[in-house]
């Protein structure tokens, strides 16, 4: 049941991947998680089956007590397939730990996928909320909302000088993590990412790449959030990331403008190659797409392609992801299959408005 | 005493106790600080939280200080400071009490400060304390069924009764 549940949300396309909101051209979405655990339980790694399962229950009570059944999905992880799971990944609504560790856990998610809160993580809950663009004060509001009314019937595990005890100390204290996802191209094309990142690091943000290990990011989407959770407050947490973005923003557009000043003939020529390539071909790898979506989606931006619009491109970048790939044809597919899967897809999403192309056949 | 890499004093004695048997290290400044950087990572993943501890705690303590502070276990929930060393995961709200002294240093380390500011609980930020000993009183209950003292395991399960429906 709750497998059909999850293929409604694959036609759809989720809060994040909207493409509006403040600064969308570079800022894909803002999202802010809180950790909180039960007072009266173990933490996760302590924790007995009994104990996971009577968590579990409680916080299962507690949120559907909150929002009605019929505005929510509830999840229980354990009962999906790995296909379903993964899906859940890709479309950032659990951790990919969430998906694969083991043990009664659970996640309730919101049908436009603008909040999720996943039972007996690291944590006994973890909230998180995200939405389009550059929103990091709406988003906080909405999140706190959320565990202040979760919070009216149960008790946190709270300490007076440490703040919201988390299973990490590295969570210790707010338990809040804030993240913004930017879309950076230029500053990549133009050798200035590392200057970013060194810079970032030096008022402890982390900066990691989407889907991918540390630094290297694919598709040049970069996280940014913070790394302190214990000491500053919320808002002022949030502050330090709302100041710091627009920054990093004002370098992307800085860089682009030269781009287009400088070497337009060279920057039209690489993203009219990649639309092509993304247009045609017969088999593409995850990474290939990965990186020629993120020419195109500045090509967007920059009034290079006219054709095509931000969230669709946006859509495209979670479409091509394996799960995604396999929800929407159907089937299984291996690493092969799928790659041939998503050049098919690919083709008929972005030869939309020309019709058939020549001889081509879907 | 002289630094085991090179010819300058020992300033920094360092108890390395990964491998269960105790190594004594003792360094100059320069070799100390390339030692104890060479493994640092960030500190959000469960081998690299061990890492910062281990590395937080062998500094300035003896192998018997050390072996003292890892047998002390928490009250209620039973986890030992060596469990916590070892896999960078805490047992239950109750260790962050139980271990103060020893996380602060750690904590202070990851964020630079060791006091919360901000949000609280609306409610009763005190309702922790209470709840905690319900944590205690299932494991004393699991454990008198394992022992089958099905005695003492239905009077824990009536006073867990009474706590949990003790409004906070």
């Amino acid at each position: 049941m709750a497998a059909a549940r999850i293929d409604d949300l694959t036609r759809r396309s989720g809060e994040w991947l909207r493409g509006s909101g403040p600064e969308a051209d570079i800022v894909i979405s803002s999202r802010v998680r809180l950790a909180r655990n039960l007072a009266d339980y173990p933490f996760i790694s302590r924790a007995t089956a009994t104990d996971r399962t009577q968590i579990e229950e409680a916080l299962r009570e507690r949120i559907l007590s909150i929002v009605a059944a019929s505005d929510l999905l509830y999840v229980n992880i354990e009962e999906l397939e790995g296909v379903d799971r993964q899906f859940l990944v890709e479309r950032h609504l659990i951790s990919r730990e969430h998906a694969e560790s083991e043990g009664t856990r659970a996640v309730a998610i919101d049908p436009r996928e603008k909040f999720s809160l996943m039972v007996n993580e690291e944590d006994h809950l973890r909230i998180q909320v995200m939405q389009s663009g550059l929103a990091l004060k709406s988003v906080w509001e909405q999140i706190d909302r959320i565990d202040d009314l979760i919070e009216e019937k149960v008790t946190y595990a709270f300490h007076e000088q440490l703040g919201y005890l988390t299973a990490c100390p590295t969570n210790v204290g707010t338990g809040m993590r804030v993240s913004v996802m930017l879309h950076l191209p230029a500053l990549v094309i133009t050798r200035q990412i590392e200057k970013v990142f060194r810079s970032l690091q030096k008022i402890n943000l982390a900066v990691r790449g989407l889907y991918g290990e540390g630094s290297q990011a694919m598709g040049d989407f970069y996280q940014i959030s913070n790394q302190i959770t214990l000491g500053r407050s919320e808002q002022k947490l949030i502050e330090e990331i709302g100041d710091t973005v627009p920054v990093i923003i004002d370098y992307e557009r800085k860089a682009r403008d030269f781009l287009i000043s400088e070497s337009r003939e060279n920057l039209h020529d690489q993203v009219s190659r990649a639309y092509g390539i993304l247009r045609t071909a017969r088999t593409i790898s995850s990474e290939e797409t990965m990186h020629l979506l993120s020419s195109v989606r500045m090509g967007v931006n920059m009034g290079l392609i006219p054709d095509l619009e931000i969230p669709d491109i946006n859509q495209l970048f979670i479409h091509t992801q394996p799960a995604h790939l396999q929800k929407i044809s159907g089937s299984e597919l291996d690493a092969t299959d799928r790659n041939i899967e998503r050049a098919q897809y690919l083709r008929r999403h972005l030869n939309k408005g020309n019709g058939a192309n020549g001889a081509e056949k879907n | 005493m002289k630094c085991q890499k090179c010819d300058k004093p020992a300033t920094f004695h360092i108890t390395e106790l990964t491998g269960g048997k105790p190594q004594e290290l003792h360094l100059c400044e320069d070799h100390a600080r390339e030692y104890l950087s060479s493994s640092s990572d960030e500190p959000s993943s469960k081998s690299s939280m061990a890492a910062v501890l281990a590395q937080q705690m062998v500094v300035g303590q003896t192998a018997e200080e050390l072996a003292r502070l890892d047998q002390q276990a928490c009250p209620i929930c039973g986890m030992t400071f060596y469990e916590f060393r070892s896999q960078g995961r805490l047992g239950c709200p109750h260790d962050y009490a139980c271990f103060l002294q020893q996380l602060e240093p750690l904590i202070l380390n990851i964020h630079g400060e060791s006091e919360h500011v901000g949000k609280a609980p609306r409610r009763c930020s005190g309702g922790t304390e209470k709840r905690i000993q319900l944590i205690r009183l299932r494991r004393e209950m699991k454990e008198a069924i394992e022992a089958e003292d099905y005695e003492r395991a239905s009077e824990l399960r009536d006073e867990i009764r009474r706590t949990e429906t003790q409004e906070t």
